[in-house]
């Protein structure tokens, strides 16, 4: 009896344990998004989102920081196609050329894997040495390689896990009809498992746009629109770190406003990612 | 022509392929290089184990960065580890649908907020609780930036990768080996403590792992809570100075100072060294636990 109901106490005890724990990691969400945006209401104003910083904008003067959301929309946007372009490739040979324990296969999943663990920082410092090596300045195209190096390990482990769940008949039955495994691969493979290649360059997208340690050595930063790829540019993330660097008070509420705004973009996107998925989902067999 | 493009894009799909192993060797061998100078004149164990950071007068002690990155870590993997876990077995074992169908997007949500994000939460609300609340209960004097915060903010951001990790692990264990022991009168918890967990104790170690190295190379958000005092912390209500925010404080001035630059860009290869073990580490693990399921 007292055996009995001492397992049931340990059962009950690390129950609500348990929940405790559901409840944390919810709840951590949900502080962190109400913290920001209550703290971002004062300084959120729509001149922020249209506007260029203004002379004396960090002493708490007029402006915006339409630099920064260009810039980093810019950058983000150049590193997902170069992310792309390197990661499909990679992901169709692994799964339709190479044979799954090929010597290939393993190094380059073990060495997406590595790449996946690098901290942003090394990519940073990384991306440093490429542009010192390329004679490049800190420039939007310098840190459009960074972070697309630093996406291509996110996407392309995404793309793998799905474009590997298409069905070898489907597959299959493509070859039989006399497609060339290139065709195969474009028509049937790219198309199946295109909800899960969107999502994944999606993920990949809103990795990037909100990665600060990559962009600090690479992209500079500047208060005009960026006009050319060999030019700084602003990102949100610098801004929202330099402006909450500030004594001004004024500036420090705009970099809760600037932090706000990027995390409806990365929630805009992940949201826009799942429903898209969705959608495309009715166009896959199943 | 249709074979000709088939065989064209096959020869330069198997190219591409290479690529993602290429940038492991170019990052080890860009990071070598240019680390270069600082080894050549200071030997290894001297830059690892020496306190004394004065870039000016030449000297490169990374000991108090180390130390402020372990502790860190350490502090945030105390506080993650149970919790993921306990997350994570809830949501696999016990939560009914609608629980699990809420919080699963809720935990890819967290995972997509951007770490500068996480910093300002940091400063606003963690600095100030540490600071006012915890460090008074415990006697300490602290202005709250401190290990302890930046660890808090850290668990935080390696909660969706713990418990993510730890959701395949717990879903791949077999049905029929928790039908077994509870038809064999054992508790929900009993069954999950004498089969679930330790049927997937090598994946659980191996999202552990993961969940550390993506803690230790954090940059921004553990840097705009943790302090930057470049001394060994005795408690966790000090400050530190851990490596990642040393390399992104200091790159403005690197260039300006001989061998800065050098110091820097071996604090990163230091990174990229620690995280490459872990890697290896993980993947032992990982095929040491299939080839023994088999």
């Amino acid at each position: 009896m007292t055996l009995g109901s001492r397992r049931r106490i340990e059962e009950s005890v690390f129950k609500v344990l348990m929940i405790g724990s559901t409840a944390v990691v919810v709840s951590s969400l949900l502080l962190i998004l109400g913290t920001v945006i209550v703290k971002s209401l004062p300084a959120l104003r729509l001149s922020m989102l249209f506007q260029t910083p203004k002379g004396g904008y960090y002493l708490g003067k007029e402006g915006g920081i339409l630099n920064a959301i260009l810039g980093s929309l810019y950058l983000a946007g150049g590193a997902t196609l170069f992310a792309v372009a390197a990661s499909l490739p990679v992901v169709l040979y692994l799964n339709l050329y190479a044979r799954a324990s090929s010597p290939l296969s393993t190094i380059t999943r073990f060495a997406l894997d590595v790449l996946w663990g690098v901290p942003s920082i090394v990519y940073g410092a990384f991306g440093f040495i490429v542009m010192m090596t390329l004679g490049l300045r800190a420039s939007l195209l310098a840190g459009m390689i960074t972070v697309g190096l630093l996406e291509i390990p996110i996407m392309a482990r995404a793309m793998d896990e799905v474009v590997r769940l298409v069905p070898r008949p489907l597959l299959d039955a493509s070859s039989a009809l006399g497609a060339t495994r290139l065709e195969t691969a474009l028509r049937v493979a790219v198309r199946q498992a295109l909800p899960g290649i969107i999502t994944a360059v999606l993920i990949a997208f809103g990795r990037g746009i909100g990665d600060a340690a990559s962009v600090l050595f690479t992209a500079g930063f500047t208060d005009s629109v960026p006009t050319s790829l060999l030019r700084p540019a602003a990102t949100l993330p610098l801004a929202i770190f330099f402006q909450l660097g500030s004594p001004v008070p004024e500036v420090q509420q705009r970099a809760y406003a600037s932090a706000a705004i990027l995390t409806l973009i990365v929630l805009a996107v992940s949201l826009a990612s799942r429903e898209l998925a969705r959608r495309l989902r009715k166009h896959t067999i199943r | 022509m249709r074979q000709l493009k088939d065989l064209i894009a096959r020869r330069a799909m198997f190219l591409m392929t290479g690529l993602p192993a290429l940038i492991v060797l170019l990052m080890l061998a860009g990071l070598l290089r240019k680390s270069g100078p600082i080894l050549a004149v200071h030997s290894f164990s001297s830059l690892l184990f020496g306190t004394g950071w004065h870039p000016l007068r030449g000297e490169f002690g990374f000991l108090p960065f180390l130390a402020g990155t372990l502790g860190v870590t350490l502090m945030a993997m105390v506080i993650a580890v149970p919790v993921s876990l306990l997350t994570a077995v809830y949501l696999s074992e016990y939560a009914p649908k609608l629980v699990r169908d809420v919080t699963k997007p809720v935990i890819d949500l967290l995972a997509g907020i951007p770490s500068v994000v996480f910093g300002v939460w940091g400063v606003l609300m963690v600095v100030p609780f540490v600071g006012n609340v915890v460090a008074p209960l415990f006697g300490a004097a602290s202005s709250g930036y401190c290990v302890l915060s930046g660890g808090i903010v850290l668990a935080i951001m390696v909660f969706p990768t713990i418990i993510h990790v730890s959701l395949e692990v717990f879903g791949a264990v077999s049905q029929d080996l928790r039908d077994t022991s509870l038809a064999l009168g054992a508790t929900r918890w009993e069954t999950v403590k004498h089969v679930v967990l330790r049927r997937g104790l090598p994946g659980i170690i191996a999202a552990v792992v993961l969940g550390v190295s993506r803690a230790f190379g954090e940059t921004i958000a553990v840097l705009m809570v943790v302090g930057n005092v470049a001394k060994v912390p005795a408690s966790p209500f000090d400050a530190a100075y851990p490596l990642p925010a040393l390399i992104a404080n200091n790159y403005g001035e690197m260039m300006s100072v001989p061998l800065y630059d050098s110091a820097l860009m071996l604090a990163a290869l230091i990174l990229l060294l620690v995280v490459l073990a872990f890697g290896v580490g993980a993947r032992i693990i990982l095929v040491k636990a299939e080839r023994k399921a088999e």
